[in-house]
């Protein structure tokens, strides 16, 4: 048995130690927003957050995983509406086209306000230039960021974090 | 409900000789009955079958295509709420079921009267999927760039004005009074003389007894209070929070997985399977033999994925398989060749007499360019989820068409269209591949096999080189120019057409024109890629027009122009573009600027490049975008979709490049497909004409004038001419950086 904590919750499962975190959390934890695209690291759309920090889950075994903190799309949520500032800035600048690679998008775009909470433009381009969106919403992107950044800023000192 | 009594009926009507012929009754009967079931709750009335209107007064827009990303589903719901007058803050939309009284009734009545307006690229589907006219008015397509100005302006308006018109008569009969004193506004209408007001709900149900007009009066644009503005898209909050559903987001009970390989080269099948050499690994159900594929069924994805690396299976070898890309070059430039040796050019467009031009003329261009096959590559690999239960298949998938893919389901099955039901999801990328039903075939077949329902997932791998591909081909030009550096003919031979008809046709006033191409089959299967035929002949056109523009000593933008004299709307739109980027403005070392204009589906795009070339590596720095497709129905959204077709085919032009290697497909993933990343995309400004002309599409557009825009940019940069996509292939590493002034 590996035991898995994802946004806060523990999960105790049967699986494979090779299996890629990816699949255990899309087909066993019933958390389907963090996306499967090429299987080996090129494209971001699996992104999910490991103690804070952004990795790949498809290439990532589940028990590498084991017994730390697993943050998903669904577990970042965290203003009155349940979203994230990332989140809400995404939806400010109507940056999603099909989707698909927002989840992973949205958790490399919260890792880097989280380390960096004024990013410059190299700053951005180097942090998300792992995730591809094949529907190019870059500058969208990169507006909402610098969006999250200015609203994260104005509400300082009153949140922690709960990723980092 | 048993409310549907009315004896005329609003439907989608056809454009027709460059007008819109609104509310054609294209089907006698009343569909809003049928679809009632599908799409409507007891308490909620349905008007026809776009609009529904609950109790609480929110008013539904029941839209027939799907949302990949272009935004769809709110443009649509824009362009009903709009006649309607409804409060746009309580509309809602609902993607319309995949079922035959939902089919595209305006491109299939377009296609049966031979309509000029009709999107030839539709042609090819209609053929290859439904091959008899009973048959084809089942389609339910999304592509072409078609879903506003075909189902939007013929659909979706008329419907919205014909349920506000008897919304009126309704609230006129119930208050007796002259309908003419009423006023429609935020979903409520007004009696102001008795100072009276009421919701569209009080009336929904009386006025779905009332004939609806057929021709009712449309809004002009002054009068639009919701087409035109920025409203946010509806499935924008879904997917920013994990929960909107993608096809591979399917989950049901007692569910497995499925991984699947086809035969690496195209057209050849399976030999042997030996199920026993994974049957004892973990998880494994089963292994399904598909003919061309072998698929293994697994309790996990993953599971499904090792065995079917594992799996001992022998592929066909015909042949195919001692093609290479180069021999499919060879065969192009030979076809070519021959076409003309032996007369028979296949006419494309002719004018005037460009041989007698060619032989006065008092210089020559000639040029010869090439692209190579492209794959879509959508974030989402194709995938579909399929369960067969109780005498039907159950399916969930993202498709551009989903009723054209239950048919095919219905017919490989050998079930009745009305027990294959379609549950359509979100698409996670299109750009014309999930028009091809080959994904969900597969996972019907398999599912077929099993009591439980089955995930099937392309592998990455599986999905680039199992792709329906863009075309590679050869397109040669030859110009004549008269002492003042005028063209004064025109030729134009290129290999392999598709759709649609007009994409090699050039804006410009040159009177003497002939644009013929050679077939020439290949073993690769071709596929839409987003812009179709635009996104190869708009890079050969307008690299050439660049070519011989700079032979003539002229500036690339004003040669142009003066030879748009006569297409007043491209010259308006070009000038924005150069306008905009400060055409004359001096660049930094080592940057160059390049433009290019191209119409297609009914929009006239211009787009300026500024790129930097340094250390041989091209970075587009910028990109100005004019568009002009008659009137933005959705600014942002029309804004979204240039920024969108640009991305696109700038990673294309430089990056993108499917060969054929021992005669399947070389590329695998992203790291030999590679895409254009956020540290490598320009910034990008787009500027939105509404002339008033007829309205074009969105979708597409974008993408065909970005890939010469960029290549006459490096041309300006480094005084190198890239004559071969993608531009990856060309070393810029020691070209003379000295000719600034080529502009």
């Amino acid at each position: 048995m590996i035991t898995l904590h994802i946004n806060g919750e523990t999960h105790e499962l049967d699986v494979d130690p090779v299996t890629p975190l990816l699949w255990v959390i899309r087909e066993q934890t019933g958390l389907t927003g963090t996306k499967f695209g090429c299987g080996i690291s090129q494209c971001g759309a699996c992104t999910v957050h490991l103690n804070g920090q952004p990795i790949r889950s498809c290439v990532t075994p589940v028990q590498a995983a084991a017994n730390q903190q697993i943050t998903t799309i669904e577990g970042i949520g965290k203003n009155d509406e349940g979203l994230h500032a990332v989140q809400q800035a995404w939806i400010d600048e109507q940056v999603p086209q099909c989707g698909y690679c927002q989840s992973g998008q949205i958790m490399s775009a919260v890792a880097l306000l989280e380390q960096n909470p004024a990013p410059s433009d190299e700053d951005i381009d180097a942090a998300m230039s792992g995730n591809i969106c094949r529907c190019g919403t870059y500058s969208r992107i990169r507006r909402g960021i610098k969006r999250a950044a200015t609203t994260l800023a104005s509400t300082s000192g009153t949140e922690g974090s709960r990723n980092g | 409900m048993g409310k549907w009594t009315r004896r005329a009926f609003i439907t989608t009507g056809v454009l027709a000789g460059g007008a819109v012929v609104i509310g054609v009754a294209i089907r006698p009967g009343n569909r809003a009955g049928k679809v009632a079931p599908l799409i409507a709750s007891e308490d909620e009335t349905v008007f026809n079958v776009w609009v529904k209107i609950a109790p609480d007064n929110t008013v539904t827009a029941i839209i027939p295509h799907a949302e990949m990303g272009q935004g769809v589903h709110t443009t649509l719901a824009m362009m009903l709420a709009e006649e309607m007058d409804a409060d746009w803050n309580n509309v809602s939309m609902l993607e319309a079921p995949a079922d035959s009284e939902y089919a595209n009734y305006a491109l299939a009545k377009g296609y049966a009267a031979g309509d000029v307006d009709f999107p030839a690229f539709l042609v090819d589907t209609i053929d290859g999927f439904f091959l008899t006219a009973t048959q084809f008015m089942k389609l339910q397509i999304t592509g072409g760039s078609t879903s506003v100005p075909t189902t939007g302006q013929a659909g979706m308006r008329v419907a919205g004005a014909a349920a506000k018109a008897v919304l009126l008569q309704a609230a006129a009969d119930t208050w007796s009074v002259p309908v003419e004193e009423l006023t429609a506004k935020l979903s409520y209408i007004s009696h102001q003389s008795s100072n009276r007001r009421a919701p569209y709900a009080k009336f929904a149900m009386q006025a779905a007894e009332l004939s609806q007009p057929v021709k009712p009066v449309l809004k002009t644009p002054d009068e639009f209070t919701i087409l035109g503005t920025d409203v946010q898209k509806f499935d924008v909050p879904a997917k920013v929070d994990g929960s909107a559903s993608f096809g591979i987001d399917a989950r049901l009970p007692g569910m497995k997985y499925a991984a699947v390989k086809a035969s690496p080269v195209f057209g050849t099948n399976v030999v042997s399977v030996d199920e026993t050499s994974v049957q004892d690994m973990p998880g494994v159900r089963r292994v399904v033999n598909l003919d061309d594929a072998v698929a293994v069924i697994a309790d996990g994805y993953w599971q499904a994925k090792q065995a079917l690396d594992q799996l001992d299976v022998v592929f066909e070898e015909n042949g195919n398989e001692t093609i290479e890309q180069s021999d499919i070059f060879e065969q192009f430039s030979s076809d070519m060749d021959s076409a003309i040796a032996n007369g028979d050019e296949i006419v494309d467009f002719e004018t005037g007499d460009a041989n007698t031009a060619m032989a006065s003329a008092a210089r020559m261009v000639e040029a010869e360019y090439r692209v190579p096959y492209l794959s879509h590559a959508p974030m989402e690999p194709m995938n579909c989820t399929a369960w067969v239960h109780d005498d039907i298949c159950e399916l969930w998938t993202g498709t551009q068409n989903p009723l054209g893919f239950a048919s095919e389901v219905a017919g490989v099955l050998d079930m009745d269209l009305e027990d294959v039901v379609l549950h359509n999801q979100y698409l996670g990328g299109g750009f014309g591949r999930r028009a091809f039903p080959d994904y969900t075939i597969q996972a019907a077949r398999i599912a077929s096999e099993v009591h439980f329902p089955v995930q099937l997932i392309w592998s990455r791998e599986e999905d680039m080189r199992h792709d329906h591909y863009r075309q590679a081909s050869i397109s040669r030009f030859k110009a004549a120019l008269d002492e003042s550096g005028k063209p004064t003919a025109w030729v134009n031979q290129y290999v392999e057409k598709h759709d649609p008809k007009e994409a090699p046709y050039i804006p410009y006033g040159i009177d003497n024109q002939f644009i013929h191409f050679a077939e020439s089959q290949t073993h690769v299967p071709w596929g839409f890629w987003r812009s179709v035929d635009h996104s190869l002949h708009a890079f050969f056109t307008e690299s050439f027009i660049d070519e011989v523009a700079f032979e003539a000593g002229q500036d690339p933008y004003r040669y142009r122009r003066d030879l748009l004299a006569s297409a007043p709307r491209f010259q308006k739109v070009l000038d924005l573009a150069a306008d905009k980027s400060d055409w004359d403005a001096p660049l930094p070392e080592n940057w160059g600027r390049g433009i290019a204009i191209h119409k297609s589906f009914g929009t006239i795009v211009a787009q300026v490049v500024e790129v930097e070339v340094i250390d041989g590596k091209v970075r587009p720095r910028r990109a100005i975008c004019a568009v002009d497709a008659g009137f933005a129905m959705h600014p942002d959204g029309m804004r979204a979709q240039m920024e969108s077709g640009i991305v696109y085919g700038l990673t294309a032009a430089l990056y993108s490049d499917i060969s054929i290697r021992r005669g399947a497909v070389a590329q695998s993933n992203f790291h030999d497909y590679p895409m254009l990343r956020m540290n490598e995309s320009p910034d990008i400004e787009t500027y939105i004409i509404n002339s008033g002309e007829k309205i074009g599409g969105a979708g597409e557009p974008g993408t065909p004038a970005i890939a010469p825009a960029l290549v006459n940019a490096i041309f300006n940069a480094t005084g190198k001419r890239i004559r071969e996509l993608p531009v990856k292939l060309h070393d810029l590493n020691d070209v003379a950086l000295e000719s600034k002034d080529v502009a």
